[in-house]
């Protein structure tokens, strides 16, 4: 995982290259500092299911299986709210400011490194909803605490690029 | 040890169908046979894209030749190149490696045998996918067919209004599938590395070839993602309308030339480094002597794969960056040479001493050593930006770049065949037709890749598809395609060999070379488990333990 966490962090870096490279090099509007928002309260739900993950896996390495699918419940919601959120804010883009990924050299790199983020979180929430359906039928075992700290690196990667994108995007890119 | 199997019933294969034993290969998940794989899917290719090659030195051969059209040359060029570094040397390294590791760190298999031949599935489905393009590249254009855009696709030429149809398109998937495949054997390597070994092998007692996998693949994770995210953005850019390349809604042309050589140059390195690994094996055994300076040998190539990070924009001295970045990248280009050097004083230094043994594997081990040390140093030629400045885009680039591939790696490649041959099959090769290949490639090498610096020290372009008369290239050109022919000589004996020796070869035995390291303890071909019991280890060189029990090699580690 953590080999493909590397591979994953190297594609990203290419990706947030990319974004700082062409920063102000937009021919056209519109640019950055008239349409974004900074999603405060997406980014701190997505930051705070990474701590709800964590105490997920360490209530079934301790065979809470209970409390295990009581906090992984919380994350699949807090990833979600963040998904959700991420769409708004694009349709928002589109239709009302009408910035779309062929409008401008913005454009293009904000909606592919955004895009390429919440793919990886939609790959995660697939992976969280696969397990939350197990602990419903009640397949989930303190055996499975290795893959579910597995998975949580994989998480907790999604979030701390998160960080990144957020201060590329939001702040520097503003 | 292990050299004992356990009894098999019903294990003769007689008499089973044919589509059984071929649905046995397309399910496996066993290391061996997807190594074989990997090998065989990538001398397929090696033959296709050494056609191409041939193709391209027919139409060179004279000057003002027609024998075929620019645009068919162009798509000879992109395939050539994308061929022999995507399909056939990245496969048949991975194959090696993952033939290899698991017998040689004494274990049953990969960490994630599923993961290795998903992996597989993906490179073998790159190639089609890029081979498909012959017939599907047309699009609805109805232009163009196969890639034409070169192996390093510089923007603005993937761009739609320069590359119509989807031979581009085709061209890019096949790379990002691969490169797919390729990330998933690297995650693969580490992890069996890392974490697979046998008991008493610790890192500093591990084989060589592992060490060097380990670091290829450690630089396959870096490398290789920055070309599928290129590829990404590539996409993004021909489909969904983006400007990542475009450069005329302020995208930058050369920020894909940086992003394609992030992965361009490492790439190298990734090919070289496992070549390394089989000299590491071969040349101690052939000159009956321990690896010269083991730990100086992992140092140096953990230290050639931080460097040769930092070396790829000397591909771009000439688009014009500013002076700062000229002097660092010639510097880290010098900077690279120094490892390697080290390791080629640390071969020769096995071999002094030593009682040498002049095997075909051996043969091919030394050409590699003299044509790898020319190599570097024109290599050191081009990284000095100044001479790079005259030579680039010429034909001596292409001489220089080839003297690696052809001159390093396919020849330490076939070395790798000889010497494992025994051990994937279970016979012997023809000696004979073995030292037959070796004189005829050699000789054919040199023809052509020799005498190719010299056009291009004469100002001769590369990528160019025919010349003018009378500007003093011809005679090399000539030069140059009879070589060629020797070549094609050469790599027809060696299938003659391979199918011949596969059939009518004599049984090898367990340890044909007397040899040291474990894959050499189990039986050839060896078994689904590889060992019957899981070997201990308490030395670099266990086999010789074992043969040496008065004067073992762990005594003096």
């Amino acid at each position: 995982m953590i080999s493909l966490i590397a591979a994953e962090c190297a594609i990203f870096t290419i990706f947030v290259v990319a974004y700082i490279f062409y920063i102000g090099k937009s021919l056209s509007g519109p640019i950055p500092k008239d349409v974004l928002e900074t999603p405060i309260f997406n980014t701190i739900c997505l930051l705070s299911s990474s701590l709800t993950i964590h105490l997920a896996v360490r209530a079934l390495r301790s065979a809470r299986v209970n409390a295990f699918g009581l906090w992984w419940f919380v994350t699949m919601v807090l990833g979600t709210i963040f998904l959700v959120g991420t769409g708004r804010e694009w349709w928002h883009l589109i239709f009302d400011k009408g910035l779309t990924i062929r409008t401008n050299l913005f454009g293009t790199t904000y909606y592919s490194l955004v895009g390429l983020h919440a793919f990886h979180v939609t790959v995660g929430l697939i992976f969280i909803v696969l397990a939350m359906i197990f602990t419903l039928l009640g397949k989930v075992e303190p055996a499975h605490s290795e893959r579910a700290e597995v998975f949580s690196m994989y998480w907790h990667f999604v979030d701390a690029v998160w960080v990144v994108v957020f201060t590329v995007v939001y702040v520097i890119g503003r | 040890m292990a050299s004992e199997t356990i009894a098999i019933t019903a294990a003769t294969e007689i008499g089973r169908p044919i589509s059984e034993g071929l649905h046995d290969w397309i399910v496996t998940v066993d290391h061996k046979k997807l190594g074989i794989l990997y090998i065989v899917y990538a001398l397929v290719f090696l033959v296709v894209g050494g056609v191409e090659a041939i193709i391209m030195r027919i139409q060179l051969i004279v000057p003002h030749n027609h024998f075929v059209s620019p645009q068919v040359f162009n798509r000879m060029m992109t395939m050539h190149g994308t061929t022999m570094i995507f399909f056939v040397a990245m496969p048949i390294l991975f194959g090696f490696g993952t033939y290899l590791i698991p017998l040689m760190i004494g274990t049953r298999d990969m960490a994630f045998p599923r993961l290795n031949a998903f992996s597989f599935w993906m490179t073998a489905f790159g190639g089609l996918l890029l081979y498909f393009s012959f017939i599907g590249g047309n699009g609805l254009y109805g232009a163009g067919n196969a890639p034409d855009v070169g192996w390093w696709a510089y923007a603005p030429l993937t761009s739609r209004a320069f590359s119509v149809g989807h031979s581009t398109d085709f061209w890019t998937l096949a790379l990002l599938v691969s490169g797919i495949g390729s990330i998933g054997t690297a995650v693969n390597f580490i992890a069996t590395i890392l974490c697979m070994r046998c008991p008493g092998m610790t890192l500093g007692k591990m084989p060589l070839l592992a060490w060097l996998n380990l670091v290829m693949g450690g630089m396959v994770i870096l490398a290789v993602s920055p070309l599928t995210a290129a590829q990404v953005m590539l996409s993004i850019d021909r489909y969904l309308g983006g400007h990542f390349f475009d450069t005329q809604a302020g995208g930058s042309a050369v920020l894909w030339m940086h992003f394609f050589w992030i992965f361009g140059h490492p790439e190298v390195y990734v090919l070289i480094i496992p070549a390394f690994a089989f000299l590491s094996e071969i040349v101690p055994v052939f000159s009956r002597k321990p690896i010269f300076g083991y730990p100086v040998m992992v140092a140096a190539t953990v230290c050639i794969g931080f460097v040769s990070l930092s070396v790829w924009a000397h591909h771009m001295f000439t688009v014009g960056m500013n002076s700062y970045a000229n002097s660092f990248f010639t510097i880290t280009t010098m900077a690279v040479g120094v490892p390697t050097g080290i390791k080629i004083f640390n071969w020769l230094g096995t071999m002094w001493g030593g009682k040498v043994q002049f095997r075909t594997p051996m043969l091919f081990c030394i050409a590699f050593l003299f044509q790898f040390l020319i190599a570097g140093l024109t290599g050191i030629m081009l990284g000095a930006s100044p001479f790079n400045w005259q030579l680039s885009g010429s034909y001596f680039v292409v001489a220089h770049f080839h003297y690696v591939i052809v001159g390093g790696i396919l020849f330490a490649l076939f070395g790798a065949f000889y010497y494992w041959f025994p051990k994937m099959s279970g016979r012997m090769y023809n000696e004979v037709l073995g030292k037959w290949h070796f004189w005829l490639f050699l000789i054919g090498f040199h023809m052509t890749f020799d005498f190719m610096h010299i056009p291009g020290i004469l100002g001769m372009p590369r990528r160019i598809y025919t010349y003018e008369p009378g500007r003093g290239w011809e005679i090399w050109n000539l030069i140059v395609t009879i070589g060629v022919v020797f070549q094609a000589a050469g790599v027809l004996v060696f299938v003659v060999n391979l199918l011949w020796s596969l059939f009518k070869g004599e049984p090898a035995g367990n340890d044909p070379w007397d040899a040291w390291t474990l894959e050499w303890s189990t039986t050839s071909p060896p078994p689904d488990y590889n060992f019957a019991a899981i070997p201990v280890v308490h030395s670099r060189r266990p086999l010789w333990d074992l043969k040496h029990p008065e004067d073992p090699d762990s005594k003096y580690e």
